[in-house]
């Protein structure tokens, strides 16, 4: 658990480290985790280490955003002053990204033939 | 015995409490998803929040100081965020026999997501800052947070609207496309996991594991390209 716990951690430490050092739009942790995929790639031995932890970490992955969502009650001005608009804007774009990204996955796969694997 | 008043005072200044209350607080939210058969209205994290926010108004303690203690949690959203990379890994094969499907529904359903949300909230006279914190609102929460943060816009105010929308996608999700007679369980699960993140694909693996699959992948590449393409849309509207 410790060295796969360090490698991540090192991913992340290099990728905050090239976010801010090439100023890249990147956030640190997305350029560790892009880095990462990577380096299983070219050692899948590194994968199956870091396998266990990655998927404890992941198990747990909604708790880790309670303490930023208990912001809320710092912003509950904003949210009832924009609340009706924000309400909107979030439940119409979650409708339509679903229907249009689900629309242009079959319409592709059709146009090119790709069957379903299973 | 020692004055309550003191142990309280020293309670309210050490993060011990806060993050024990943290943890409480999830764990009563979890317990109510699984009581009530994994329904997406009961989301466990929302009822964490609401828990919490009820206890901080009622002890008179600001959101700063319950973010000392709570801050152990919030770090380890950097490490999962990186950990995301082993499933991604894993479900290489997937990407390379759907490529093509895929790019087009990651494109069409990020730039929809992004690009409804803040012409809406555009049209409406919603602030630029919470149009900047509104952005990035598809991708998942350590990511979103991360753009958010550097496009202006509240970390916190991300959060909220992040699980917001992870919330309304696992409950619309299987109405919407049944209506639509969309039965590929591949772009059904993508296109959840590219609008809906993490809460949508928790949803996805409930009604079928191939489409858990996809929406695992589908949030993934959302996370990459959402960190891309978010400032240049959000630019569009300023």
């Amino acid at each position: 658990m410790i060295p796969a716990l360090a490698t991540i951690l090192l991913f992340q430490l290099a990728g905050e480290v090239a976010s801010r050092a090439l100023a890249l739009p990147l956030p640190g942790p997305v350029l560790g985790m892009v880095a990462l995929v990577a380096a299983f790639l070219t050692f899948p031995r590194l994968a199956a280490a870091v396998q266990p932890t990655a998927q404890g970490l992941l198990a747990h992955l909604s708790l880790l955003f309670v303490p930023a969502g208990v912001g809320v009650v710092a912003h509950l001005g904003v949210l009832t002053r924009e609340g009706p608009a924000l309400a909107l804007a979030l439940v119409v774009s979650t409708i339509a990204a679903i229907a249009v990204g689900a629309l242009a996955f079959v319409a592709v796969a059709h146009l090119t033939g790709v069957r379903a694997d299973d | 015995m020692t004055d309550p008043a003191l142990i309280w005072s020293y309670l309210s200044r050490e993060p011990l409490m806060w993050l024990t209350a943290t943890l409480l607080a999830y764990w009563a939210g979890d317990a109510l998803f699984r009581a009530s058969g994994r329904k997406p209205w009961a989301n466990p994290v929302l009822i964490a929040v609401i828990l919490l926010a009820i206890v901080l108004k009622a002890t008179g303690t600001d959101y700063a100081r319950y973010f000392d203690g709570a801050q152990f949690v919030h770090f380890m959203l950097g490490p999962a965020t990186v950990a995301l990379a082993v499933p991604l890994y894993f479900n290489l094969g997937h990407v390379r026999r759907a490529a093509l499907p895929m790019l087009a529904a990651l494109l069409a359903g990020s730039l929809t997501a992004i690009g409804s949300a803040l012409g809406i909230a555009h049209a409406l006279g919603v602030a630029p800052d919470v149009m900047a914190a509104l952005a990035p609102k598809s991708a998942t929460a350590p990511v979103a947070i991360g753009i958010s943060e550097s496009l202006g816009g509240a970390p916190t105010l991300t959060a909220v609207l992040v699980l917001l929308t992870g919330i309304t996608g696992a409950i619309v999700v299987t109405p919407l496309l049944n209506a639509l007679r969309i039965r590929d369980w591949r772009a059904r699960g993508f296109a959840v996991g590219v609008a809906a993140h993490g809460i949508g694909t928790a949803r996805a693996f409930q009604v079928n594991e191939t489409a858990g699959a996809f929406a695992g992948i589908g949030m993934g590449l959302n996370a990459v390209l959402t960190a891309l393409i978010a400032p240049w849309v959000l630019g569009l509207f300023l």
